[in-house]
């Protein structure tokens, strides 16, 4: 017989909007990042998505680990093409309570897709943009993108006797997504799961156009231990590197301080293998000052301590 | 009651009575006016469409896609270049089998760069799964537009349609044009009922990944798909003939071919001079006739090989090439009689490339030339000083 009074008091299992069983690699904090943010704005979403690595590990056909309404196009015009989702449920009567996102890599969202995002900007849709900021081209076999870090080695961006990694920073994506006078911009992390999915909500109670921005460690990229990810992702905080905060209509209204807890760039930068030409060497020493200064110039902007 | 206007007006007009839920687009000679006109009805509110003003055509189309994929309606138009920066979203639509509609107006394509006519650009889409009518005249690009909808949205279809009308020679010339009744467009066209769209009560995965196991069969089905579309097309130029009371779709159109011995085949306007010039030769005793290709995909392969039989000689005149292969037409009209003993003999011009007039005396000389010889992918009145220059 079964035991009803038993069974209630079991917890409720709770379900991700993501599925479990998809195909990304161990320890991917993309694949964690969009489980919490699709968790974080609930089942009454629609999504698009950029071509790239979340795309291809989640919808194996006739396999699909959304269990929202989800559609990809293109590598860049998840922007456009939620745009379209937008106007039409409008046109149709059926926008009521439903969330738009968005979503891409870095390279989709800060290079091939940056006509799409800006115009989707400018419009004015009731839209948030996700980007996953995994610093390259993953899907590709980590290629370097507008949004890979200054001297990151990656494969078309590699160190080598006469090279350093990739010679640019990153582009200011969040700023220039800003300058558009959109209402909200924020930066968050995969490594402080609870920040970033109260970003989420915050973002989704605002109407019209907002920018997420995650810092998304990619293990098999950066070449980290995949037990390291939400670490990594709070050393890139912690050294001022990856700073996280908002911005409200062009203001920044909240950073989240580093105090004490400051770290020097060698506690990110080492235990990942894109950086590890930084220390082979007794010039690399150099190179991580230029860093170090970069982390400063970030500190200092938005009053990290 | 019939009004005089251009093309890119009757466009408009059609487009206006099918009410389109979404509209996005992004200005290009020849075809702008074709938005500006439905961004004035909009304005006006005698449309009531989701004008989307993009940063791109490739924008335009995705924006299409997207609005498609949630159930609605969606219109789109460009040209040339324009319609080469949608293609890879193009293709896209066509393989997630969202029936959205676009109107092209036709223009060649850069370097060098030139605003004026030919199929150039329209051919380049040829393979892209995209359904695609061509007009001769005003009333006729009106009425393809109201049974493109039609086409794309029946269930069994499901496929994107491309109506091309010739860039300058339609879009800006204006005749007169006898605009459908909204109540009469109302009962021919229902509203679109989706089989599947993106909806948070039932949620769905579009466009997925698909791996060997799976993708060649979605080819297969488009390809089908195509097949199963010629009768439909007939079908649905029927129906609106019953509800309008005028015919004006079809696979096919046929001109003076009832004893032709020689047949004209040709798309677009030109099919208008093409018939005069079958007119004169006529009048000098020849057995001339024309063939219209008012579908090109899919491409009517079973009744163009039925509309030409008896027929000796085959003209093929077309405004688009292949560049290392020769004419397009006239290699898909060579191959609908392959291993066919009746075939005929086809002789193929190229002609009007980026504008380039075509006048009556140029398709009777044309004409005449296929009794002295065999003309493979011969460009009609080439230039020789502009042969001579090193550009
Ligand atoms: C137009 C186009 N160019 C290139 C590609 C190949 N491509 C697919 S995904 C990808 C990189 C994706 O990088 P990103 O957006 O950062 O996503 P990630 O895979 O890193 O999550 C590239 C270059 C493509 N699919 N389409
Ligand atoms: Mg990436």
């Amino acid at each position: 017989m079964v035991d009803t009074a038993k069974k209630k008091e079991k917890p409720p299992v709770v379900e991700s909007l993501l599925a479990p069983g998809h195909r990304a690699c161990a320890g991917c904090g993309e694949a964690l990042a969009a489980r919490l943010i699709m968790d974080a704005a609930g089942s009454n979403t629609i999504v698009a998505t950029t071509t790239g690595c979340l795309e291809v590990f989640s919808t194996p056909y006739p396999e699909s680990a959304w269990k929202v309404a989800w559609i990809h196009s293109l590598f860049e015009n998840s922007s456009a093409v939620a745009a379209g989702i937008e106007v039409g449920l409008r046109a149709l009567g059926r926008e009521a309570g439903i969330n738009i996102i968005a979503q891409g890599g870095d390279g989709a969202t800060a290079d091939i897709g940056i006509g799409c995002l800006s115009g989707m900007f400018e419009r004015g849709h009731n839209i948030l943009y996700i980007c996953y900021d995994n610093e390259a081209y993953m899907n590709t076999g980590v290629q370097r993108s507008g949004l890979t870090p200054f001297d990151s080695h990656t494969s078309t961006s590699p160190s080598g006797s006469v090279s350093w990694g990739n010679p640019t920073e990153k582009k200011p994506l969040p700023q220039i997504a800003a300058a558009h006078g959109i209402p909200y911009v924020a930066v968050a992390t995969a490594g402080y799961p609870v920040d970033l999915q109260n970003k989420v909500k915050r973002a989704l109670s605002i109407k019209g156009p907002k920018y997420l921005q995650v810092h998304v460690p990619c293990p098999l990229g950066w070449a980290h231990k995949p037990e390291d990810t939400i670490e990594i992702g709070r050393l890139a905080v912690l050294t001022g590197l990856y700073p996280i905060y908002e911005m409200e209509n062009g203001e920044v209204t909240k950073v989240r301080k580093l105090g004490k807890k400051r770290l020097p760039v060698e506690a990110y930068l080492k235990p990942q293998g894109r950086f590890r030409h930084l220390f082979a060497k007794p010039e690399g020493k150099e190179e991580i000052k230029r860093i170090q200064k970069i982390a400063d110039g970030n500190i200092e902007r938005f009053g990290l301590v | 009651m019939k009004r005089i206007m251009e093309g890119s007006m009757a466009v408009a007009e059609a487009v206006k009575v099918c009410r389109p839920h979404v509209i996005a687009a992004y200005p290009i000679t020849p075809q702008t006016h074709i938005v500006e006109n439905l961004a004035q009805m909009v304005a006006n509110g005698e449309l009531k469409s989701e004008f989307v003003n993009v940063e791109s055509e490739f924008g335009a189309a995705s924006v299409v896609l997207g609005a498609s994929a949630v159930g609605a309606r969606t219109f789109s138009a460009s040209s040339s270049q324009g319609l080469l920066l949608m293609g890879e979203v193009l293709f896209n639509i066509a393989g997630m089998r969202l029936p959205v509609v676009l109107a092209c107006a036709n223009r060649s394509v850069s370097a060098p760069i030139n605003i004026w006519n030919d199929h150039q650009d329209a051919a380049a889409l040829r393979d892209a799964g995209i359904i695609q009518f061509f007009a001769e005249d005003n009333q006729e690009l009106h009425d393809l537009m109201i049974q493109a909808y039609r086409v794309a949205e029946d269930p069994e279809i499901s496929l994107p349609c491309i109506v091309n009308l010739d860039g300058f020679i339609l879009t800006h010339g204006f005749e007169p044009v006898e605009v459908c009744d909204q109540k009469l467009v109302d009962e021919f066209l229902p509203p679109y009922k989706p089989l599947n769209y993106l909806d948070v009560k039932n949620p769905m995965t579009f466009g997925a990944l698909f791996e060997p196991t799976w993708y060649q069969e979605t080819r297969y089905r488009i390809q089908e798909t195509m097949e199963e579309a010629k009768p439909l097309i007939e079908g649905v130029s029927k129906d609106f003939e019953k509800t309008f009371g005028r015919f004006s779709g079809g696979l096919l159109e046929k001109y003076r071919m009832e004893d032709a011995e020689s047949v004209f085949i040709s798309m677009g306007s030109v099919v208008g001079t093409i018939k005069d010039a079958v007119d004169e030769l006529r009048k000098g005793g020849e057995k001339a006739g024309v063939l219209k290709v008012r579908v090109f995909r899919p491409f009517p392969t079973e009744a163009i090989v039925e509309a030409l039989s008896g027929v000796k000689n085959v003209v093929v005149m077309e405004k688009m090439i292949s560049l290392g292969a020769g004419g397009i037409l006239a290699s898909e009209i060579k191959q609908a009689f392959y291993r066919n003993p009746q075939a005929p003999k086809v002789d193929n011009f190229i002609f009007g490339l980026g504008g380039r007039d075509i006048p009556l005396e140029s398709i009777v000389e044309a004409y005449e030339k296929t009794k002295k010889q065999d003309n493979r992918d011969v460009f009609v009145d080439l230039r020789k000083e502009a042969l001579e220059v090193d550009y």
